[in-house]
Order: C-alpha cells, then structure tokens, then sequence
C-alpha cells in the first residue's frame, strides 16, 4: 500500500472542515431532516407507487380495456434503467415516458399523457419501484 | 417371455376379437419404434378481448386470424390441431363465441384445452357446453394422448367471498395478482389420470396436454403447478413422455428424467422470461435457450404457433414465429433431451436472445 495516500486522507478532511466553517451556520441547518420527515416522505412515495399500481392494472379508462400488466407482469421487461436510449423505430434517443406513450397509443389505444401528468410520473413511480435495485445501463439494448 | 410379450399377447387377444389391433402394441413388442409417424399443429393464448357489441380487440384478433391462415396452408397437412387454452380473456360468451367463430376457420379436427381465462367466470360452464369435457384421451396412430385441466386450484380461493364471479374472473386473470392462487390439476382429476394410464403400455409415447407448465418454475406468474409432482410420478413409468402446456407464452423447454416438456407460444402477446423481475427468483429450465426479446414495435413480434412432429415417439417442436426467423426444438436421441437445432453454445445465441 502506498503510504502518500494516507496522507491524503486527513488533507481532504481538514479542507472539508475549512469550507464548512467559513459557511454561515444556518445553511448547515437547512439540509436536516428527521426520521419523522423520510417516514412521511416514503409514505408520500409509496403513495404514488401505489396510484401507478392501479393505472398500471386496468386503471388508465382506455376504451380498449388492454393493460401495461397484460404484457410487462410486475412492470418486468419495461428496463427503466436503460432509459434514455435510442429507440430505432422514434428514430431517436427516447426518455422512458416517451415509451409509455407509445404503448399507451399503440397496444392500449388510449390518449398519451403529458410528461408531468401525475398519472405519467405514477406510472414511472411503479415501474421503477418494481425495478429498484438494478443498475443503470442508459442507451442499453 | 418378456412382460410386454406376455402383455401383448393378453392384450392382443381381447383386441383381435374385436377386430382392431393397435399398431402401438404390435411394434411394442418387438421392441420397435411405436408408432406411424404424423404431425399436428398447436395454436394457443389467444386472449379474445370484448370490449362492447361487436367491438373485440383487434390486435388479439389479428394474432388468432393469421395463426389459422398460416396453419391452413401448412403442408402436410396436420393430422389434427390443439388450441391450447386461453381462448378468451374474461370467459364471457362473448369472447368464447367470438374466438369459436374465427377457428371454424381453421381446416382440421380442433382438441381444446381449458384455460384459466376461459374458467373462473362460471367455472368453465359455457365453454364445456361449446367444446365438451375439460380432461380426456385419445388414441392417434399409435400414441396416447392425453388432455389436462390443470388450471384448478384450491376450492378455499374458488369458492372464497367474491361480490360476483367477474371479480373472481379479474383476480386470476391479473397474471402478477399478489393474492392468486396456484394451478392444480387436482386429486380427482390426477385419479381419472392414473385409471386412462393404467391401460396404456409403457412403450407407447404419450402426450399429456395441459395449459399450466406441470412443473415448477415461477409461482409469482403461475409458471406452476402445485401438483406437478405427483403428476410426473404417474407418467414415470413410460419410456417416451412428452407434456405440451400454452400458459406462458415463451418459448420453454426441459426434460425431468423420462419427461419432455415444452411450452407453445401465444398468438395474442408474449410474457418476459420470469428472470426479468428483479424482484423474485425463477427456475426457468437450464435447458431453455430463450425466445428473442420482443419488439414492441411489431405488434406481432414474440408471438408464433406450432407445428409438432412425432416421427420417434418423442416431439420434434418446429416454432412457426411472426417476426423472427423459424426455430426447431428437436429431441437428441444421444443426449436424451430436447435442444434447439441452431441455437446451442452461449455464442450461438443473438443479442436479443439475452433476457435482463
Ligand atoms: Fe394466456
Ligand atoms: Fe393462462
């Protein structure tokens, strides 16, 4: 092992510590949180999750009645964390909600949503929640 | 005397009375190959979609229309044609009528096989008085065939506190339901089982059809049969076994000791391999190599139907697919198993025959 980067180590503290003094004390306060606030934040997610849940199983009212389950079970084989990629046939490199649309459009014959519709960001909520652990892999195919 | 001669013989002499012989038992006994050779075709998981009057969803509709013009085409002809189950997506007598409608299409005496999507609306009543029993056998050109219900599951979730039967029908159909149940075949079915086998040499090939895989590789999906065991257990006994299932729509092989199986593709959309959910661990056949990942942009893309040959007595699986280039699954006489006829080595396998 090489005993120079040891030295490093504590260099790197001390500027850290540096930086942080010369700041004023109420940005240092900003940034804290209790246990209290990630208890209600992950509720407030898993609330979405849960709406894209729904919308995700039958929930979206396209006439059609076709649902994303019937052929992604699980959100399986949606690969939200290959997004953005290239998508041969958009002709371009297409962000994950594009895609949903596409489905949306195509198998389900329904209205497309907006990027920030709620339903849209539900809809992601659920299919990266039901990939949570992956690595990302953007552009892969 | 072998005990299949002195067998034969007995046997031999009731059937010689009534003045047919099987070729099965003659060959049999002289330890031969067993049977004429003959194909069929197999077309499953249509998933016939009502949405109102006479509006059906078209792309499920178009899958089921081309399955049966290319089937018609196919030459030699098929000796019969199995639908193996799934016909319907919510079982009213809408979808069964409709989807009836367009297989009388199709050139050929049909064998249907009873889904889950075409039973748990009214317990398969409608489809039964269309199409006749759920679980039968018969006899072709020297194999014993034999056809399964092997959607059942625990009277406990069946007959549970539903508000109406469609709310039973959408729980099982919901493939990811967190509060399904699993597929069984059932002990009174598994005994009608063991009495058809009892009278069936053990050199004659057979073919059990059922639309769940009879074994274990996914319960999350219902990739499961919770009696697959003991169904196994029943066939041990026969030299050539081959079991047939729809259910899955991918394209799965394996054998389990004297037991090929293999799944039939849907002609409505394809599934992901169970590998693909992060979430849970599968048992997918070593054996398997996968089917091309779907491209959602052909609609059509990973669905396909069969065409099956029986020249050995074990299956020789030829995968008709809409948007990719045909495949073969082919009984290996060496290897005592099945394997695909171009795709072997992992080098062999194409990019998109990489599930993740
Ligand atoms: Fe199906
Ligand atoms: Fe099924």
């Amino acid at each position: 092992m090489n005993p120079r980067r040891y030295g490093l180590a504590p260099a790197g503290l001390s500027f850290g510590l540096v930086l942080l003094s010369s700041c004023p004390s109420h940005f240092a306060r900003a940034d804290e949180f209790t246990k209290e606030d990630l208890a209600r934040w992950q509720q407030e997610y898993m609330t979405v999750v849960d709406q894209g849940d729904r919308l995700f199983h039958g929930g979206l009212g396209n006439p059609n009645t076709v649902s994303c389950d019937q052929c992604h079970p699980n959100a399986a084989n949606t690969h939200p964390e290959t997004y953005p990629k290239f998508q041969k046939q958009l002709g371009k490199v297409a962000v994950l909600g594009e895609m949903i649309n596409w489905c949306i459009m195509n198998p389900l014959e329904g209205e497309v949503l907006a990027l920030d519709d709620p339903n849209m960001i539900a809809l992601q909520a659920y299919i990266l929640h039901e990939r949570r652990g992956v690595a990302l892999v953007p552009g892969r195919h | 005397m072998s005990m299949n001669r002195r067998r034969f013989l007995k046997a031999g002499g009731t059937l010689l009375a009534a003045g047919t012989l099987p070729i099965s038992i003659v060959n049999a006994s002289f330890g031969r190959s067993a049977h004429e050779s003959f194909s069929f075709a197999y077309i499953s998981d249509s998933h016939i979609t009502h949405i109102k009057g006479n509006e059906f969803v078209r792309n499920w509709d178009r899958g089921l229309i081309r399955a049966i013009s290319e089937c018609n085409l196919l030459t030699p002809r098929p000796d019969f044609i199995i639908y193996g189950g799934d016909l319907a997506q919510l079982g009213t007598p809408e979808e069964i009528d409709h989807a009836l409608d367009l297989m009388g299409g199709l050139r050929g005496k049909v064998h249907y096989v009873m889904g889950e999507h075409d039973y748990y609306l009214d317990l398969g009543e409608y489809w039964r008085k269309q199409l006749g029993p759920d679980h039968y056998s018969f006899d072709h050109k020297g194999v014993h065939f034999v056809v399964l219900n092997s959607i059942l599951t625990y009277d406990t979730w069946t007959h549970g506190p539903w508000e109406t039967p469609m709310a039973r029908m959408k729980a099982m159909a919901r493939l990811d339901n967190p509060n399904g149940s699993p597929f069984m075949v059932g002990a009174a079915q598994r005994e009608w089982l063991r009495r058809d086998l009892d009278r069936v040499n053990r050199n004659t090939p057979v073919v059990v059809i059922s639309h769940s895989p009879l074994q274990k590789i996914f319960k999350g999906w219902n990739f499961w049969t919770e009696d697959a065991e003991e169904i196994q257990a029943l066939l041990k006994r026969f030299k050539t076994v081959t079991v047939l299932y729809g259910h899955v729509h991918q394209i799965q092989y394996n054998q389990i000791g004297n037991i090929s199986f293999h799944a039939v593709m849907a002609t409505a959309w394809p599934w992901p391999y169970p590998a693909s959910y992060a979430q849970a661990e599968s048992h997918l056949p070593k054996l398997t190599i996968e089917m091309n990942r779907a491209d959602p942009f052909f609609e059509r893309d990973a669905t396909g139907w069969q065409m099956i040959n029986l020249q050995t007595g074990n299956v020789d699986m030829h995968y008709l697919l809409a948007d990719n280039r045909n495949r073969s699954v082919v009984f290996d006489r060496k290897l005592k198993r099945p394997l695909d006829a171009r795709y072997r080595a992992d080098a062999d396998r194409i990019p998109p025959q990489v599930h993740f």
